[in-house]
């Protein structure tokens, strides 16, 4: 079991843009200096990497570039942003397994000025791979954006519980609303209104194209290590009260379609359940909620799979503001990578860090753990993160 | 449509034979070699004494793996021609071949082909159809060292909108995507290819699954089979998709889930609909978009 032994010690990132004019590596190796900084260790502490079947940086080119000599553990995750906490989560693992004392997790992305998620992707589609071939069943017939993938989900959604594009619309709302205080943010200084999502022009109905995250340059990285270490660091540890991965029955990335409903996402449920059990917490108890936002419609059901509603209710949960600063459970008080950047997920953690530290711009008082959840729509991940102490201990 | 194929292939066959196309190569050892190690005759004779097998002769005048369309050979102007009037596939009926003397090493030939006959239109097995038939002869020099009688099939497969002519499908067609096929999957290909919507049908327990696999997820068993599917459903969800550009598509297009009849859920573009129109739990009934000889798509329609 994590639940305790372990911590986030270092965050690191360089600035968001949609230019970054360096290249991936690059900007890796910024941010991770500026982890390692941030946590007071020196890059020869280190002995563990861990990022992104998608980053387009190895473990060992980044530990030549950073002067960190020998990797004892060295690790990838799959399925896009769904990887993100379950970065931490292998090296929570590795360092509650005496495999390595101190591992950096890291994601950088020239995502807006390089290759662009958002659009359709041919090497994607001809892999050959299994997921070549899931692939099969949607690229060729014209479905083949992340926004098309989720609009689809989005528009069953709607169907059976009566959600609507404002619905949708408060989301975005909310996090431009956060964004707009955030110096860090893409979008700071630039809320928006309701009215100004809704006049936003189609991308995928029934998403448009305020439903769906910005595009980003920019890297992240985290330091993890052992509990009892972080205690004599720089930093006030987030300890990491709770660490999982999830995948669903039938699972498809982005492409579940053929369960019986479409109207949940029941590989957050994975990692839900397991967040609760391991921490001995329950959704009332999350003070913050970082939730990965690519896409507003998953945000809504993120609050339902998670327990913070039940399903279908999430409309009506954020119908009064809940999830804005100042509400019941604010969400994504950076901006989310609606507002602030998208990093794949790894800005989210480091929000999380500070909100657990107390040092975020856009600080939710009190000392309740922090809830980071991963792509969606994927095979997926999630951590709840405290000061120390704070957490309950699972059974 | 009738009366156009019937006046271009008069006027292919006026035109008489093509120019002469030489072969890339001189006949070599090499390639005897290679051409003997595939077929698997194993005779010392054509080595010792520098002589091509007969039969492969057609070999030396081949155009290589990927032949850019040659409009003076009167085979790809007649099928040029028949692919327009929507007769898009082909297969090979005939092919008689007669030798005059072996080809030694070294030899330089060439070919010249003429279109003899073209006949339909003609139910047959696999569609409507012409019948084309062409004589080709070998020459090193001016001497004729083979000749032989080719007849082709070019059918519009069943059931497929390969009537919508060559002219009117988007000119961007060969950028659509194309699906990775495995030996799971190429059932489900080859069905659409012959204007076949296919189900994957457990060969044990009868379980139907979309998108199919190897093995059974109720019974274990790794022996599939599949049904063809009545080609009718509802739509369970649907895109209207807008932005960015998809390769192949003019946007907007509509994207279905659809719930087949039989159970299963499949995607494909809703051909011809107004996207305002489109409703969950419409009717559509099935219907195949031929991208190419290699890729037919499965879509649908909205029924009325
Ligand atoms: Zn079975």
């Amino acid at each position: 079991m994590i639940s305790g032994r372990v911590a986030i010690v270092g965050v690191g990132e360089t600035e968001f843009s949609k230019d970054s004019g360096r290249s991936e590596l690059q900007l890796a190796v910024a941010a991770v200096r500026a982890a390692l900084a941030d946590a007071g260790l020196a890059p020869t502490d280190v002995d563990g990497l861990v990022t992104f079947t998608m980053d387009s940086t190895a473990e060992i080119a980044l530990a030549r570039e950073v002067g960190v000599g020998e990797l004892r553990f060295f690790s990838q995750v799959g399925y896009g942003g769904g990887a993100a906490c379950a970065t931490v989560q292998q090296a929570a693992l590795a360092i509650s397994a005496g495999t390595a004392r101190v591992v950096v997790c890291y994601r950088a992305l020239n995502e807006r000025s390089g290759r662009r998620f958002g659009r359709v992707s041919r090497a994607i589609s001809s892999a050959p791979t299994s997921s070549g071939v899931d692939n099969a069943w949607h690229y060729p017939m014209g479905l083949g954006t992340p926004a098309a993938t989720v609009a689809m989900v989005a528009r069953r959604y709607q169907h059976v519980f009566g959600a609507t594009g404002e619905d949708f619309g408060r989301v975005a709302v909310a996090a431009r609303r956060h964004a707009a205080t955030n110096p860090r943010a893409w979008f700071f200084e630039r809320p928006i209104t309701l009215a100004d999502h809704q006049a936003s022009r189609w991308i995928a109905e029934p998403l448009r194209l305020l439903d769906c995250c910005q595009e980003s340059d920019g890297a992240v990285a985290v330091v993890v290590a052992g509990a009892e270490q972080a205690a004599d660091l720089r930093q006030t540890p987030a300890v990491i009260t709770a660490a999982a991965q999830g995948s669903g029955a039938d699972q498809y990335i982005m492409t579940s379609y053929y369960r019986d409903n479409l109207t949940g996402l029941p590989e957050l449920g994975v990692v839900g359940r397991q967040l609760w059990q391991q921490s001995g917490l329950v959704p009332d108890d999350v003070r913050v909620a970082v939730l990965y936002d690519h896409f507003t419609p998953y945000v809504l059901m993120q609050l339902e799979e998670l327990g913070f509603c039940p399903p279908g209710e999430a409309r009506h949960f954020i119908a009064d503001g809940a999830i804005e600063l100042g509400g019941r459970l604010p969400v994504n008080p950076h901006g989310g990578q609606l507002g602030e950047a998208y990093i794949h997920g790894m800005n989210g953690i480091v929000e999380a860090v500070r909100q657990v530290r107390g040092s975020s711009v856009n600080q939710v008082a009190g000392a309740g753990p922090v809830l980071v959840t991963a792509g969606t729509g994927v095979p997926t991940s999630g951590l709840l993160l405290a000061p120390r102490g704070s957490g309950k201990v699972g059974h | 449509m009738e009366d156009t194929v019937n006046a271009a292939a008069e006027r292919i066959r006026a035109a008489g034979a093509g120019p002469a196309r030489p072969a890339r190569d001189p006949v070599n050892l090499p390639m005897i070699r290679n051409w003997l190690e595939a077929i698997g005759d194993r005779n010392p004779r054509y080595e010792q004494d520098g002589l091509a097998p007969p039969a492969m002769t057609q070999v030396w005048t081949m155009r290589g793996l990927h032949p850019a369309a040659d409009p003076t050979d009167p085979l790809s102007a007649m099928s040029a021609v028949l692919d327009q009037a929507g007769f898009t596939s082909v297969v090979a009926t005939n092919c008689e071949q007669t030798y005059h003397r072996y080809l030694r090493d070294g030899e330089r030939v060439e070919v010249r082909s003429r279109l003899v006959d073209v006949s339909g239109p003609k139910r047959t097995a696999l569609g409507e159809g012409w019948f084309v038939t062409t004589d080709s002869t070998w020459y090193v020099g001016a001497e004729a060292v083979a000749s032989m009688t080719f007849r082709v099939l070019r059918f519009r497969p069943p059931g497929s909108v390969a009537a919508t002519p060559a002219s009117e499908r988007t000119a961007a067609a060969s950028d659509v995507l194309r699906p990775v096929v495995t030996r799971d999957t190429s059932f489900f290909w080859a069905g659409t290819a012959a204007g076949e919507l296919r189900i994957q049908r457990c060969g044990r327990c009868g379980r139907l699954r979309h998108p199919p696999g190897p093995v059974c997820r109720q019974c274990g068993a790794d022996r599939q089979d599949h049904l063809v599917a009545r080609g009718t459903g509802e739509v369970f969800s649907f895109v209207v998709h807008r932005h960015p550009p998809v390769p192949g598509r003019r946007l907007p297009i509509v994207v279905a889930l659809v719930e087949l009849t039989e159970g299963v859920r499949m995607v494909g573009e809703v051909l011809g609909a107004d996207p305002a129109q489109v409703r969950i739990g419409a009717a559509v009934r099935v219907d195949f978009v031929r991208v190419d000889a290699e890729l037919t798509l499965p879509a649908w329609r909205l029924l009325p």
